[in-house]
């Protein structure tokens, strides 16, 4: 049972001022295995706050960011799945499903994590799915109107994976669950 | 021996009664101090000279003084007072010494102490007398030298206080004077100490056994008042002797003995009958007198501060005038501004406890008092330094901030105070500056909302005496006040008094400080700027309007340097303004608002954006004309959003040079531009075709064919009412087949073996998008052709093995058979796919 956290699009401080305090207080160094993060943190003392939480940090580049050296594409392999991270500006037309499948397809992963449009999705399809994380302060999006702050936490177990999604509406945090199951292991 | 009265023999004739027996004393040198009791001379040097020697003596006097003491006992035991008496004046004969510095001596008198109380003991019991108290107290009078005599006297007068066979008021009257007789400071102090310690639970207090209609509080103070007085004389008389060079021991052995004095003062806290009356009307200015009149330094601080820890704060409140009256009189060098600063702090939290003492506050005009007070000593101490005056001060404003905190006057009146002292003195030592610091702290903390600080007229004048790094040291703290407190600063005047204040992080203030500062410093003080910006907000679209004007104005002073810091937050504070009118403006004609819309707002973002180019920063420019431009298309702004689009467009080909820079800037115009709706045909073919011209003209081939083939999304939109321009897609995806190709050539030639196929299997993947969507232009042939190229591809010889292409072949192939098995309308187009 590996603990993944997929964030992304903070824009701190540029568009917000802090990760939200509801969620910070979830965040327990130790707890949380791996975390993915999408991109737009924008500035280190994000980064040094996520290095904080789990020394397994994965970050792709968001057209924002501070630093210029997070690759555009990261792949890694948790238990049976291979998960796929990139922030999105990259592909067009943006937060477009079809789209996002083909880099799935042209990465081979199961799941594919992708950012910018700060709205929250999660697509599930016959091959795996496709999860945008949101904005983890529910930042300005010139794509999207009212964004609610959200994260996304994936516990993998096997061929299993449960997502769980935290949405901070009206100060309150509430909670999603999504199942997905693979049907084969990777090869 | 004449007597008076009361049986108590007169205090001035001094006996001389020799011991009949010789003790030899062991251990001592051959010049013993002798001292003849009338001869003690003010001038005898009572500095003990080397430590060694110190312990050899003490040891000595220790084991005397047990050697006698264990005849006394014996002489006890046998019930021979004589005896006793005798051997107990010999044990207390080395007190008399003058060797031992204060910390040995009183070691030496703990054993005496130890020993008299035992006699006290004995004495207590009436049948162990063999004579009346009255004759015993008589009888210890015959000793051969004052300090065992006295000594003697005050433990006997114990007992007889005890027996009551006399006023307690005129025996310790008698006692308290007697002790005149040593005038040696050192041995008088421990003298008089241990007559306090005997009385003490001997006073004609209220509800004390002692008190009647002779013996009255008055006594009980009169007596611990006297005992003071002398203690204090004999503890001034130390500073003076001996040579000047050894100033500083003497000190020391000064602050030794303090409490020694100190404790009188405990005595009269303790004593309950003093109320305030009393203590308004005879002991405060009995004290103070010798305080003042002392002058000496080390006293005066010490017993100022005894009194104000000593005595209930609600007297001190009552007797504030009188108290701080004494202030002025003291000797320059006293720290009275520590002395003030604890009774401000005592008040302070006297205040704190309840509610209910608030009004005494009001009503004795504590504030006023302390203020004038506080005035007059730094007037008379003119060469204190600023950072003493600043720090008064501060314990003044903690102290108001405390009892009157809604009285803003008085705080702004304390910093104007603080204004007058800091002006003209030029650059300010770092003690000065960190004690301005804290008073400026503090109304932050204690209000909690800058705008109350912003309201104190006095606050920016103090602000403005400090130096440039102080300045920028005391914005910070205010800015972390504001982001700890949430608070929303929201009107433009405020944030304009705001952005004054901190102007230390908003602009260079001072030419060459450029280069002292840490870059990651820097940023993390204009991050801290950038922050503060998001917390300027207003409801109402005309004021926000008017703190994003405000705040623009004052970033705009801070240079290349701070602008890629400043302006994105501000920028995002607009947009978000955008959005709010936007929606009100349906409701709303654009003439009758003033001047909060979208318009109005895009032409200031725009003005704003370009002063970017001074830095430059050509990369942010573009990516926030672009996210203007968007905001732009949400209003139905065409030739707003067109002119954003140009402003992108120019920094793209005149600025951005760098390869990598140059595919994100496209991916972020192609992106952008896809999702215009507000576009007319025109506009929109000159955008396009500008960006597929960009696509193709990226300097390595991948990126142009990946480019090319991103702007096939610019001919079809999803939309109801979007473009879909089945051709003009077509046209693109084959632009970029043939980049691709010469790709392929390009690697033949230079490697001698065919590139990888991937761009080939992407293209393939987006003709199967298209496809999908419905673009009759895409044929199932030209798919199929795709098809057959990157597997023949895939199988040559010549091809470099790529297992991410075969992956993403087998991938896009698995995609193809899942659409298949579908069924419905999209099986059946895909069905023709031969995998």
């Amino acid at each position: 049972m590996v603990l993944v956290m997929a964030i992304g699009d903070l824009h701190i401080p540029h568009r917000a001022l802090e990760f939200p305090t509801k969620f910070k207080s979830m965040l327990v160094p130790g707890k949380i295995q791996h975390i993915i993060c999408t991109g737009n943190l924008c500035i280190k003392e994000v980064h040094d706050y996520l290095k904080s939480l789990t020394p397994n940090l994965h970050i792709t580049r968001g057209e924002y960011d501070e630093d210029a050296r997070y690759p555009e594409i990261e792949t890694l392999t948790i238990e049976q799945f291979k998960l796929g991270l990139s922030h999105g500006h990259q592909v067009v037309p943006w937060g477009d499903f079809d789209s996002l499948a083909m880099v799935q397809r042209q990465l081979d992963v199961d799941i594919l994590v992708s950012g910018h449009s700060h709205r929250f999705m999660v697509y599930k399809h016959e091959m795996g799915m496709v999860i945008n994380p949101g904005s983890a302060t529910g930042s300005y999006s010139s794509m999207t109107y009212d964004v609610n702050p959200s994260i996304v936490l994936m516990d993998i177990d096997g061929l299993r994976v449960v997502v769980y999604v935290y949405e901070l509406v009206d100060g309150e945090v509430k909670v999603e669950k999504i199942d997905f199951k693979k049907t084969s292991t990777t090869t | 021996m004449s007597k008076t009265k009361s049986g108590l023999s007169n205090p001035i004739q001094v006996h001389n009664y020799t011991s009949p027996v010789t003790v030899v004393y062991r251990n001592k040198p051959a010049t013993q101090n002798h001292i003849d009791p009338q001869k003690t001379k003010i001038g005898h040097t009572m500095i003990s000279d080397g430590g060694e020697d110190e312990e050899k003596w003490l040891t000595a006097g220790i084991a005397g003084l047990q050697q006698n003491a264990f005849y006394m006992h014996r002489a006890l035991d046998s019930n021979n007072i004589k005896d006793a008496l005798k051997y107990s004046a010999q044990m207390l004969s080395e007190l008399r010494t003058s060797r031992l510095s204060p910390h040995k001596y009183y070691e030496l008198y703990m054993r005496a102490f130890d020993e008299l109380r035992k006699l006290e003991i004995f004495f207590k019991e009436e049948s162990n007398r063999s004579c009346s108290i009255i004759e015993l107290y008589e009888l210890v009078q015959h000793a051969g030298n004052i300090l065992p005599r006295l000594y003697l006297l005050c433990t006997v007068g114990s007992v007889y206080i005890r027996s009551k066979e006399a006023p307690a008021k005129d025996i310790l009257k008698d006692l308290v004077e007697m002790c005149r007789g040593i005038q040696h400071p050192l041995r008088g102090l421990f003298l008089r100490s241990y007559l306090s310690q005997v009385s003490r639970d001997k006073l004609p207090d209220i509800g004390s056994e002692y008190e009647g209609d002779e013996n009255t509080v008055m006594d009980a103070v009169e007596f611990v008042l006297q005992n003071f007085t002398e203690m204090n004389k004999l503890w001034v008389r130390m500073q003076h002797q001996g040579p000047v060079r050894e100033k500083e021991k003497r000190e020391k052995e000064r602050n030794e003995l303090r409490d020694l004095v100190g404790k009188n003062l405990h005595v009269l806290g303790q004593i309950e009958g003093i109320d305030l009356e009393l203590y308004r009307d005879v002991v405060l200015p009995r004290v103070l007198e010798q305080v003042v009149n002392c002058k000496d330094d080390l006293a005066q601080y010490y017993l100022m501060d005894c009194i104000i820890q000593v005595f209930p704060d609600e007297y001190h409140l009552q007797t504030l005038e009188t108290l701080l009256g004494a202030c002025p009189q003291l000797q320059p060098s006293v720290d009275i501004k520590t002395v003030l600063s604890g009774l401000m702090e005592r008040l302070s939290n006297y205040a704190a406890s309840s509610t209910e003492v608030l009004p005494e506050f009001v009503q004795v005009e504590a504030f006023a008092k302390l203020n004038n007070a506080i005035g007059q000593v730094i007037e008379a101490q003119a060469d204190m330094p600023v950072f003493g005056a600043v720090a008064l001060y501060s314990s003044l404003l903690t102290f108001t901030l405390h009892v009157h905190p809604d009285r803003l006057d008085y705080v702004d009146q304390i910093l104007g105070a603080c204004v007058s002292k800091i002006a003209g003195k030029g650059k300010l030592e770092a003690k000065a500056t960190k004690q301005i610091v804290a008073l400026l702290s503090a109304p932050l903390e204690k209000y909690n909302d800058i705008d109350t600080a912003l309201k104190l007229s006095n606050y920016p004048l103090v602000m403005e005496y400090l130096d440039d790094r102080t300045n920028k040291v005391m914005s910070n703290v205010i800015i972390q006040s504001i982001m700890k407190n949430k608070t929303h600063i929201s009107t433009a005047d405020k944030v304009g008094a705001l952005f004054e204040l901190i102007k230390g992080l908003i602009k260079d203030l001072d030419a060459d400080n450029d280069d002292e500062m840490d870059e990651d410093d820097f940023k993390e003080e204009q991050n801290s700027v950038a922050r503060l910006i998001q917390m300027l907000y207003n409801n109402d679209p005309e004021e926000m309007l008017k703190i994003i004007c405000t705040v623009r104005k004052h970033i705009l002073t801070g240079g290349p340097k701070r602008l890629p810091f400043t302006v994105p937050p501000l920028i995002y504070n607009a947009l978000k303004l955008v959005r709010r009118v936007q929606s009100q403006d349906d409701n709303v004609s654009e003439e009758e608002t003033a001047s909060a819309t979208p318009k109005k707002i895009f032409q200031i973002l725009n003005q704003t954006i370009e002063t970017l180019s001074m830095v430059p920063v050509p990369d942010l420019a573009l990516r926030l004309y672009l996210e203007c431009a968007e905001a732009a298309n949400d209003c139905d702004l065409e030739p707003v959003a067109y002119e954003f689009f140009t402003q992108a467009y120019i920094l793209y080909e005149e600025e951005i040079s760098d390869s990598k820079a140059q595919v994100t800037a496209l991916y972020l115009i192609i992106g952008t531009l896809q999702r215009m709706h507000t576009f007319g045909v025109e506009n929109r073919d000159t955008l396009t075709h500008k960006a597929t011209g960009y696509s193709a003209k990226l300097l390595k081939k991948p990126d142009q064919c990946r480019a090319v083939y991103a702007c096939s999304h610019l001919f079809w939109v999803e939309d109801q009412d979007g473009v879909k321009d089945g051709e003009r897609v077509l046209l693109c995806l084959k632009r970029a087949l043939r980049i691709a190709n010469a790709a392929q050539q390009m690697a033949n030639v230079t490697k001698g073996s065919s590139g990888s196929v991937m761009l080939f299997i992407e293209i393939l993947n987006k003709y199967l998008y298209f496809f999908e969507k419905g673009n009759a232009q895409i044929t199932v042939a030209s798919i199929q052709g795709l098809i057959e190229l990157v597997t023949t591809e895939m199988q040559s010889d010549t091809s470099t093995s790529d297992p991410a292409a075969d992956a993403f072949f087998a991938s896009t192939i698995r995609y193809i058979q899942s659409q298949k098995d579908k069924g419905g309308a999209t099986g059946e187009k895909f069905e023709a796919i031969k995998v």
